[in-house]
């Protein structure tokens, strides 16, 4: 049971990362990214690639390939995603889905779509005795790093400047450009860091899940109903709900196998239901 | 001359329909039933999205619980097959009642999520409920059966499966230019104020999710009948992206430019199919970009403004100025042209 609820953790991790950055993005640029899953995706691919063609292992690789995905994000940014910015939020989310679709199908060209496998870092192949039961430390690793992420974020957003003016940015985008702060500037690195993020929830994946070029399509739609429940707005929320949603989907797997895959959907009619902006959402402004 | 003759309704809808009638002699037959099935498909979303400035996301949801209902009647009682299809289409306009329900609670980009998140609820639904659905494997086998008639020949199918799509286009067309398709459009415009005036908006909202959920069934059936199968593909989110594709192609809020778009798009897959190309998503993933980036009023929407622009020219050669501003009026298409709700 307490296994269980370890093994949920770990997947809300995954949610959790994914969220956080599509609510950064989405705060930002009112763009909800459909092609984060596909970022997840290229993350773990870019895992398997430096291993497999150049010898390059995991902890480099943790750090290497959401830097590069992110710069890759930055550059979409520029080239693609800015030229929508006034129009109406859905073409954003219409631009990032055929995006998604062209990513998803030119690494299937390269790659098939049978699964990859990545082996676990040495450092991390054991065991961990957590007092009631050996749990793989793999796993341990990725939810104290995913923990360590999202806290950091949550207190780069807060506590620093950056953070200040990315907010400022995020609720009164007039208003802060009338103060004297450039928003446009923080535009792209915001898009390239959230971008980063998918990468690395995707290295991460990389030694635990199978690694094919569908594994992000399906998840994102997964992060959706997350980020609906915990109120796209949110930050806070998007990743509250990743590890709440995780633990839930995993003990009700436990209790009631049939539902495992519906019961996030569940879960987001009851709140589309009791709370249409989501746990966490402010819920004025909708109509 | 001829511009004038185009813009009668009767000549276009004459022109429509010969060419629906003609398209199984132009093109392989069973392509030609998969455009006018998928023309049904992009037309539910378009009445959604074009009139009522809600972009589903997930009609797959619709299309492929009409498809696998389809199925499984004509499996399992043997009833003719347009019974099947109605039956098909009942149920997706059933299903669309609670996803629906909930899914207008919330407008713009929210629901675009929440509708590809309960169309993925159902894909999954599908996949484990394998008794009945045949999980991976889909339901095979489907016939065609219509009073001992023999269909097995596709373009004579093609003719058995025709009515049940103009009778969706026919309806389509109806509901947009009835009371309730005006008050739809007033509430895409500004729902503050059709709620002011005191229309229940959400119920408005319903009402065409559901109307479109069974038009969306009824081209599922058709599809299900066509190809004698269902497959997991049906309910899968591509299904939804690839008719929200077709009409952004054809042009928002126009209607028959989604027939357009269904077209263009099922001939692409066909040939890129042909050639043995099977990363589709590559070419139909481009298009969709530039389209979205460069190309917003789609194929009807840029065609319509050439032929008014045509027209206004030949009227008054003098004042060159007045074509530029339709454009700029009609820019950002009706459709989602308010940061809606949010």
């Amino acid at each position: 049971m307490i296994e269980q609820a370890f093994n949920g953790l770990v997947g809300g991790a995954f949610y959790a990362l994914l969220a956080l950055g599509l609510a950064v993005i989405f705060g930002m640029l009112g763009v909800v990214n459909f092609a984060h899953g596909a970022f997840y995706m290229l993350g773990a691919f870019g895992a398997f690639i430096l291993l497999d063609s150049f010898g390059i292992g995991f902890w480099a690789a943790l750090v290497i390939v959401p830097v590069l995905l992110g710069l890759v994000g930055m550059a979409l940014e520029r080239l693609l995603i800015r030229r929508l910015s006034g129009l109406d939020p859905l073409y954003g989310f219409l631009l990032t889905f055929g995006l998604a679709l062209i990513l998803q199908d030119l690494v299937r060209r390269q790659y098939g779509v049978q699964s990859q496998q990545y082996a676990r870092p040495e450092l991390l192949g054991g065991t961990l005795n957590l007092g009631l039961f050996d749990y793989p430390a793999y796993q341990v690793f990725v939810l104290a790093l995913s923990a360590v992420v999202c806290g950091a974020v949550w207190l780069l957003l807060t506590r620093t400047k950056i953070g200040m003016i990315v907010r400022a940015s995020t609720e009164k985008p007039e208003l802060t450009r009338a103060l004297g702060i450039d928003v446009s500037r923080w535009v792209t690195p915001v898009f390239g860091f959230g971008i980063a993020l998918a990468g690395l929830a995707g290295v991460l994946a990389a030694p635990m899940r199978a690694i094919n070029p569908l594994m992000g399509g399906d998840l994102i739609i997964v992060v959706f109903a997350v980020v609906v429940i915990g109120g796209l707005g949110s930050v806070f929320g998007s990743v509250a709900a990743g590890f709440l949603i995780g633990l839930v989907s995993a003990l009700g797997n436990l209790y009631v196998p049939a539902l495992s895959q519906t019961l996030v959907f569940i879960l987001m009619a009851a709140v589309l239901l009791w709370r249409p902006a989501g746990l966490f959402g402010r819920q004025e402004g909708l109509t | 001359m001829i511009i004038r003759l185009l813009a009668r309704r009767p000549v276009a809808a004459g022109i429509g329909l010969i060419a629906a009638l003609a398209l199984p002699w132009l093109i392989y037959p069973p392509v030609a039933m998969d455009i006018m099935a998928w023309a049904l498909l992009a037309v539910a979303v378009d009445l959604l999205l074009g009139y009522g400035g809600l972009l589903s996301f997930g009609h797959a949801a619709f299309w492929g619980t009409s498809a696998y209902t389809t199925g499984l009647i004509a499996l399992h009682t043997g009833l003719p097959f347009p019974v099947a299809i109605v039956g098909g289409a009942l149920a997706a306009a059933a299903l669309a009642v609670p996803i629906g329900y909930l899914s207008v609670r919330l407008s713009g980009i929210y629901f675009a999520m929440v509708t590809l998140a309960f169309a993925q609820m159902i894909y999954f639904i599908v996949n484990q409920w394998r008794d009945v659905t045949g999980g991976e494997n889909g339901l095979q086998g489907v016939p065609r059966e219509l009073l001992g008639a023999d269909l097995s020949d596709p373009f004579y199918f093609y003719y058995a499966g025709l009515p049940f799509v103009l009778l969706g286009l026919w309806a389509a067309w109806r509901i947009v230019r009835s009371p309730f398709g005006q008050v739809l459009v007033s509430i895409r415009d500004n729902p503050s104020r059709a709620r002011a005036l005191g229309y229940p908006v959400d119920r408005y909202r319903l009402l065409a999710f559901v109307l479109s959920a069974a038009l969306a069934g009824l081209g599922g059936g058709v599809f299900a009948i066509s190809h004698g199968f269902a497959s997991l593909h049906d309910v899968y989110w591509t299904t939804s992206g690839q008719a929200v594709m077709m009409v952004i192609l054809g042009g928002i809020g126009t209607l028959w430019g989604a027939v357009l778009g269904a077209a263009v798009i099922v001939t692409l897959n066909d040939y890129l199919a042909t050639a043995g190309f099977e990363e589709t998503g590559i070419v139909t993933g481009a298009i969709f970009v530039l389209i979205v980036l460069l190309f917003r009023k789609g194929l009807w929407g840029t065609g319509r403004d050439l032929l008014t622009a045509a027209r206004a020219r030949r009227a008054r050669p003098a004042e060159s100025g007045e074509d530029r501003k339709v454009e700029v009026a009609t820019e950002r298409p009706a459709a989602v042209a308010e940061r809606s709700g949010g």
